[in-house]
């Protein structure tokens, strides 16, 4: 008690110290202006997401019910023309994230637990540089280079597989196949996906994996068991970021794909289903200009749709996160 | 904390779902140009037509003109110094578009415009609107096949190759055409614009006209299948059919020039005859003109069914199209020069050196003339 006495009152009386009542101001209009800085930014993205949603709904309504001729050949109504383009976006992405996606944990692994500081710092930069290369360079790469020389390639899967229906039908004579455009999306994919994981592989508890290894694990369990689980909603992240740019992929598509609305799960063919994004880029300079509005129908559905999978893909990691807790 | 992951989510798809449904008409009437509305020129200028020209003019359309409008720019400034005009290579379509909404003081058009369209340029300009050929385009028949550099077609087999009923190189119907000629066994792959294009339109009118029983379908700008191999733009063409083998595809004339790419000749009457610049204009020259059109429209019937072998029947023809006069009497001296530049001689050599197209044929560009000199 008598040490409380003996204090100097500075700390409860803080309006008699100049320094105190400054610093303190000086804390309260700095929070403020960073707390409403934050709160713009956040703000305006939403904005920004629900700008963009009004301008296709109000842009795009008369799309969907568009005169039948406007829609052909490949469809007589709106729902089929979207369907079939949806079908396009969803197999190529598929396709796209089934090559990426062991690749880009693998790599990451690499960079992170496997290769000696020397080599997985470069190789990490490597594959950020590959994030950098604008996506029509990419498009010229795979339409004129990739394609044509994987033609060996693609007659061998046909003559070999061709029996499964994925390889079979009549071979494309330039390559320009769903095959090669989702091998294209999965390059294109990787260095997002591969820089998120890397990330969140990195930041698994030292502890954790030690603890791990001690108890006799190899360094494969040790990442089953201490990383992945650890990683798992950060790898998913990042496999939504890299979907997300498969989904809207639109200039590399356009060029290295021959394709229409179709249907059709021939991967080495002529005939190739479109992507809504490839589609509104080819088609949107169309002299019948009624195509338009029934395009910025598509990008509504692709939106929507692109949305839905984020949607999805969240509950999926929160149930798994709620179980693995 | 795992409940705010959907939760959030759900709440703004229901918040810009409200939001849509009360703000749906209040974006009506966006333009779906981004170019300036055009024009505002110096107008003490005006007066005289043999003053000094100078002021904006804005225009745009057909992307086939794209080149030879680059061309003509170059060398109307030459002469006009003070004067800017821009072209928007946005397509035909949109072109006719901003037209008639008055964004563009004249268009390039791949097709003629449609009666309702005209009544709607006739309202912006205030009288009938201008419309006719300035460039004139061969469209080759070109084709990479391992080992072949020559091939003759007739417009049936090409018809059916790009129907899909012929689908190797060696086909009798192929052969039969090439004595001497060792074609392979090799797989023909067509290929298509997969976007829309006014060079689409004219092959697709060519194979309705001159071989109505292997294409029955009509002339469209786009592709009338989803079959087959397709690629987007000129260049993108080129490419695909570089970029394999056995591969045919409808290329401007001015596409296949420096590529690895051979020509095929078609048959025109007894002969087979090579696209060039004077057998398409020779082909616009025999072509019908269209009847029951005001007298400042001249659009043609293209001559596709033609048996003179100095014409060339695969060919498109773009029009320009204008006001005959401006509510600016300087706009209206701008383009009426600019309109005179461009079918002169100079004007059809120049696009004809750098774009490849055919220069308009003499006669025609009298009667365009004609059609200018009422301006004003």
């Amino acid at each position: 008690m008598s040490v409380t006495r003996e204090r100097p009152p500075i700390v409860e009386e803080p309006g008699s110290d100049p320094f105190v009542a400054s610093s303190r101001r000086r804390r309260a209009i700095g929070d403020r202006i960073f707390s409403s800085t934050a709160l713009a930014a956040g703000l305006t993205i939403l904005i920004a997401l629900a700008a963009v949603f009004i301008f296709l709904i109000s842009q795009g309504a008369r799309g969907f019910h568009a005169d039948p001729e406007v829609y052909q050949p490949a469809a007589n109504n709106f729902f089929s023309y979207a369907a079939k383009l949806l079908f396009g976006t969803a197999l190529s992405s598929l396709l796209a994230m089934i090559i990426a996606v062991p690749f880009a944990i693998g790599l990451a692994l690499f960079i992170s637990h496997y290769a000696p500081r020397r080599i997985a710092v470069p190789v990490a930069y490597v594959i950020d540089i590959l994030a950098a290369v604008p996506s029509v360079i990419y498009g010229l790469w795979g339409a004129r280079t990739l394609a044509p020389a994987s033609h060996g390639l693609q007659t061998w899967l046909n003559a070999h597989l061709g029996w499964i229906p994925l390889f079979g039908g009549q071979i494309s004579a330039t390559g320009r196949t769903m095959l090669i455009a989702a091998i294209v999306l999965a390059i294109m994919v990787l260095p997002i996906s591969t820089a998120i994981c890397r990330e969140v592989f990195q930041r698994t508890p030292k502890l954790l994996e030690e603890a791990a290894l001690g108890l006799g694990a190899t360094r494969w369990e040790m990442i089953r068991y201490a990383v992945f689980p650890h990683a798992r909603s950060g790898m998913v992240a990042g496999m939504m970021l890299g979907l997300g740019r498969a989904l809207g992929e639109t200039m590399a598509v356009a060029m290295v794909l021959s394709a229409s609305p179709q249907v059709t799960f021939k991967l080495l063919t002529s005939d190739n289903p479109a992507t809504i994004a490839s589609n509104i880029a080819a088609n949107y300079q169309a002299e019948d200009v009624r195509i338009q509005t029934v395009l910025i129908a598509t990008g509504l559905v692709l939106f929507v749709f692109t949305f839905l999978v984020n949607f999805v893909a969240r509950a999926i990691v929160a149930r798994s996160e709620r179980r693995f807790a | 904390m795992k409940f705010k992951r959907i939760i959030i989510p759900a709440l703004f798809a229901a918040t810009v779902g409200l939001a849509a449904c009360g703000g749906n008409d209040a974006s009506g009437g966006a333009s779906p140009s981004g170019s300036a509305p055009a024009d505002s020129a110096s107008s003490p200028a005006a007066s005289s037509p043999a003053a000094e020209l100078s002021g904006k003019i804005a225009a745009g359309g057909s992307s086939a003109q794209q080149v030879a409008q680059q061309v003509w720019r170059a060398g109307f400034s030459q002469t006009n110094g003070g004067v800017t005009i821009t072209y928007d290579p946005v397509g035909s379509g949109d072109g006719q578009k901003n037209f008639v909404s008055g964004a563009y003081k004249f268009a390039g058009s791949d097709s003629a415009m449609d009666d309702a369209t005209v009544a709607q340029a006739k309202s912006q300009c205030g009288g009938d609107p201008i419309e006719f050929p300035v460039y004139i385009s061969p469209i080759a028949v070109a084709f990479h096949l391992e080992g072949v550099t020559s091939l003759n077609l007739d417009a049936n087999t090409v018809a059916k190759i790009f129907a899909g009923k012929i689908t190797k190189w060696n086909d009798p119907a192929i052969t039969q055409l090439n004595p001497g000629v060792n074609l392979p066994s090799t797989a023909i792959s067509p290929v298509h614009r997969s976007d829309s294009s006014g060079t689409t339109f004219n092959f697709t009118d060519y194979l309705s006209k001159a071989a109505p029983k292997s294409w029955t379908k009509p002339a469209n700008t786009d592709w009338p299948t989803t079959k087959g191999e397709s690629a987007e733009g000129t260049s993108g063409v080129v490419g695909a059919a570089q970029g394999g083998n056995g591969t045919i595809a409808y290329i401007d004339d001015s596409g296949v020039h420096g590529t690895k790419l051979s020509v095929a000749k078609i048959k025109v009457g007894s002969k087979f005859v090579a696209p060039t610049a004077a057998g398409a204009a020779a082909a616009l020259e025999s072509s019908k003109q269209i009847s029951g059109t005001p007298a400042s429209i001249l659009t043609y019937d293209l001559n596709r069914t033609t048996t003179d072998p100095s014409e060339y029947p695969i060919f498109m023809a773009s029009n320009e199209i204008a006001c005959q006069s401006y509510s600016d009497p300087s706009t209206t001296a701008i383009v009426k020069a600019w309109l005179t530049y461009i079918i002169s001689e100079n004007g059809q050599k120049a696009a004809a050196a750098n774009a490849y197209s055919a220069p308009l044929p003499s006669t025609v560009a009298a009667k365009e003339q004609a059609i200018i000199d009422q301006m004003g």
